[in-house]
């Protein structure tokens, strides 16, 4: 793994009406990876993230970024070296979506043709097009505003991101795309940022470290997202975590060592002897596919007519798996929801390569959780990067 | 008989000439106004509790009569301009202030945050942030404080033919030619409707970055310059 970037040394703040926002707080915030912090509403989360680019002083204890106190420079000059996004953007409604993102290098004292070329570049490293150059924010959808507010976070390319609730104003499906987008743009930059929400289900995506708070801001607990999901500490993580963290843990397990049946599989146009061949009771079922090796769907071999299978009246097959980058997770979820309780397994190009049944990935997951012991961490290096799911989509 | 842009010889000016005497007599107090409103305003945006007083006094002062003023002034300033346009000054704060806190507070705290945490001083935050995003709320009070200085500026009349198209209404008096009112009023109205046709034209090149669908009703609780103008022009 990667260095310590961020030392929190005992920190806490204590606003002048004697709120307790942050407890004697220690965090070692690694470089290049995604820090997330994560509690209950008012746990002391922005107050944290305030705290490193001192837009907030703590009452005591010190902060060190990269071994040095950041009392010691001046205070812009900290904050121009991290990048900062937040819900709703806040972006300058006054100004164009290019001079946006320009803010910083321009704060910098770059020319300004230096820094609306630097924009461009950001704008489409987030998948920004171009044609927004020009417009004004209240012309943007609100994800695309938010992606203008990484753009400008990282305009001046600071080594620190510091995000809060950055993703939380906007809808599910475009928060799932923001949210792969920048897993997939630390993957590029190798950004250390700290990521602040109150969501658990964004902070096991995104972390590689995930930080527990709970209300009157002291740690909980502070690990990788595959242990907190196998051994959380106490019952607030725990109860923090909800009903289906089981669940939610296989997405660190690869699919890659399930027992794939190649058998029962035929083509569309497949003849008599083919089905024939292929119903050897191995699965009660027969996948067909379509004649490039696509899933179609399932049938009961004896409701197979060969040369006028009518894929219309197919059992549905679920979202197969890929399982060189799934998880035990979506192979599951492939075979729960398929009426058969077979999960078909599919390549990166989408052709069927095998299925399996509900009963092997049960066995699957047993044997990942004996190699793992559910009190103890589970492997590392799966968990590097956020878990298998997320990676899928970059 | 005389014309109706004949203008007596006792006023020392064309119609042209007591147009644009009224226009500086008008306008240098809303200026003025605003050089003071600015700081002014932004002192109660970071400090309060001041605003309610402030607010209260320039309320308090809006309620002075100007001959009151005039009383006043005329000891140190005579029967000039300068004792017309300081009252003018001091009544246009009570709606450039508070025109100006509303639109430097109407700034989002997360644009605020935003702007800090990327490294801007206090000055530069107050320059390239709030005031540009203030500008809307400025220039509505702009045009509420230019109509009525426009109308005001009549009341010069009562010391020594000091109110450019107002002593007109005098003169209408003396010389018992009511054309020279009618063409004060409507003189007046004029220039006050041209002054905020003006602002408006400056305020659509000042914010592209303004919704334009939502521009109909822009400051809902500020009368319309125009008309308020007229209503002064005509009491
Ligand atoms: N400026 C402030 N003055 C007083 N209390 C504050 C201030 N800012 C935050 N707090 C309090 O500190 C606690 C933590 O706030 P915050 O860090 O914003 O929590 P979170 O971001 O986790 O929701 C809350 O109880 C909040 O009410
Ligand atoms: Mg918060």
């Amino acid at each position: 793994m990667f260095g310590v970037l961020i030392r929190i040394d005992s920190v806490t703040k204590r606003y002048p009406d004697g709120t307790v926002a942050v407890d004697r707080l220690s965090l070692e915030i690694p470089d290049r990876s995604i820090t997330v912090l994560v509690g209950p509403s008012g746990c002391g989360k922005t107050t944290t993230l305030r705290m490193i680019n001192r837009m907030v002083e703590p009452t005591e204890g010190t902060i060190l970024l990269d071994g040095q106190d950041i009392l010691q420079q001046p205070v812009n000059t900290l904050r121009r070296s991290m990048g900062y996004v937040i819900q709703n953007a806040g972006l300058f409604q006054h100004r164009t979506i290019l001079d946006n993102i320009a803010t910083v290098p321009r704060l910098l004292g770059w020319g300004k043709d230096r820094a609306r070329g630097r924009a461009r570049e950001l704008m489409e490293r987030v998948g920004l097009d171009a044609a927004l150059a020009k417009r004004y924010p209240y012309q943007l959808s609100g994800g695309q505003q938010q992606r203008v507010g990484v753009a400008r976070a990282l305009a001046a390319d600071p080594p620190v991101l510091l995000m809060d609730e950055p993703f939380s104003a906007v809808d599910p499906v475009v928060r799932k795309g923001l949210q792969d987008e920048l897993l997939r743009i630390q993957a590029e930059l190798g950004k250390t940022i700290v990521f602040v929400t109150h969501d658990i289900d964004e902070a096991v995506k995104l972390g590689t470290m995930v930080a527990v708070l709970r209300t009157g801001g002291r740690l909980a607990q502070y690990a990788p997202p595959a242990e907190l999901l196998s051994a959380p500490a106490d019952a607030f993580v725990e109860d923090f975590l909800g009903a289906d963290r089981g669940i939610r843990r296989l997405s660190f397990f690869p699919a890659t060592g399930l027992a794939l049946l190649t058998t029962p599989i035929v083509a569309v146009d497949a003849t008599a002897e083919q089905i024939a061949a292929r119903a050897t009771g191995e699965a009660p079922y027969l996948l067909v596919t379509d004649l490039d090796g696509r899933p179609l769907g399932w049938s009961e071999p004896h409701e197979l007519t060969a040369g006028s299978i009518d894929p219309g009246r197919l059992l549905s097959h679920g979202r197969p798996f890929v399982p060189g980058t799934d998880s035990l997770r979506a192979a599951l979820d492939c075979a729960v929801l398929s009426p058969t309780g077979w999960a078909v397994a599919v390549g990166a190009d989408g052709r069927a390569t095998g299925v399996v049944s509900q009963q092997t990935i049960a066995e699957a997951i047993r044997g990942a959780h004996a190699a793992v012991p559910t009190d103890a961490p589970a492997p590392h290096s799966l968990a590097k990067g956020g878990p298998a799911d997320a990676k899928v989509a970059g | 008989m005389s014309g109706f842009f004949d203008i007596p010889s006792d006023l020392q000016h064309s119609w042209l000439g007591l147009v644009g005497l009224h226009l500086r007599e008008a306008l240098l107090p809303v200026l003025a106004g605003l050089v003071v409103s600015l700081p002014l305003a932004q002192l109660c945006v970071r400090l309060r509790w001041l605003y309610p007083p402030v607010l209260w006094v320039t309320t308090v002062l809006y309620a002075i009569p100007s001959l009151a003023f005039f009383v006043l002034l005329i000891d140190y300033t005579g029967q000039t301009e300068l004792t017309v346009m300081i009252p003018l000054t001091v009544y246009s704060l009570v709606v450039l202030v508070p025109a100006i806190v509303d639109g430097v507070r109407s700034v989002p705290p997360e644009t605020l945050a935003a702007a800090t945490a990327m490294g801007f001083g206090p000055v530069r935050r107050y320059f390239q942030v709030q005031l540009p995003i203030a500008v809307p709320a400025v220039i509505a009070g702009l045009r509420v404080a230019t109509v009525s200085s426009i109308s005001l500026v009549s009341v010069g009349a009562l010391i020594g033919n000091q109110g450019a198209l107002g002593n007109l209404i005098n003169d209408a008096n003396i010389y018992n030619r009511p054309e020279l009112a009618v063409n004060a009023v409507l003189s007046m109205a004029v220039l006050a409707i041209l002054a905020d046709a003006l602002l408006v034209a400056v305020r659509l090149l000042l914010t592209p970055w303004m919704p334009r669908a939502g521009r109909r009703r822009p400051a809902a609780d500020v009368p319309d310059p125009a008309t308020a103008a007229l209503e002064d022009a005509v009491r």
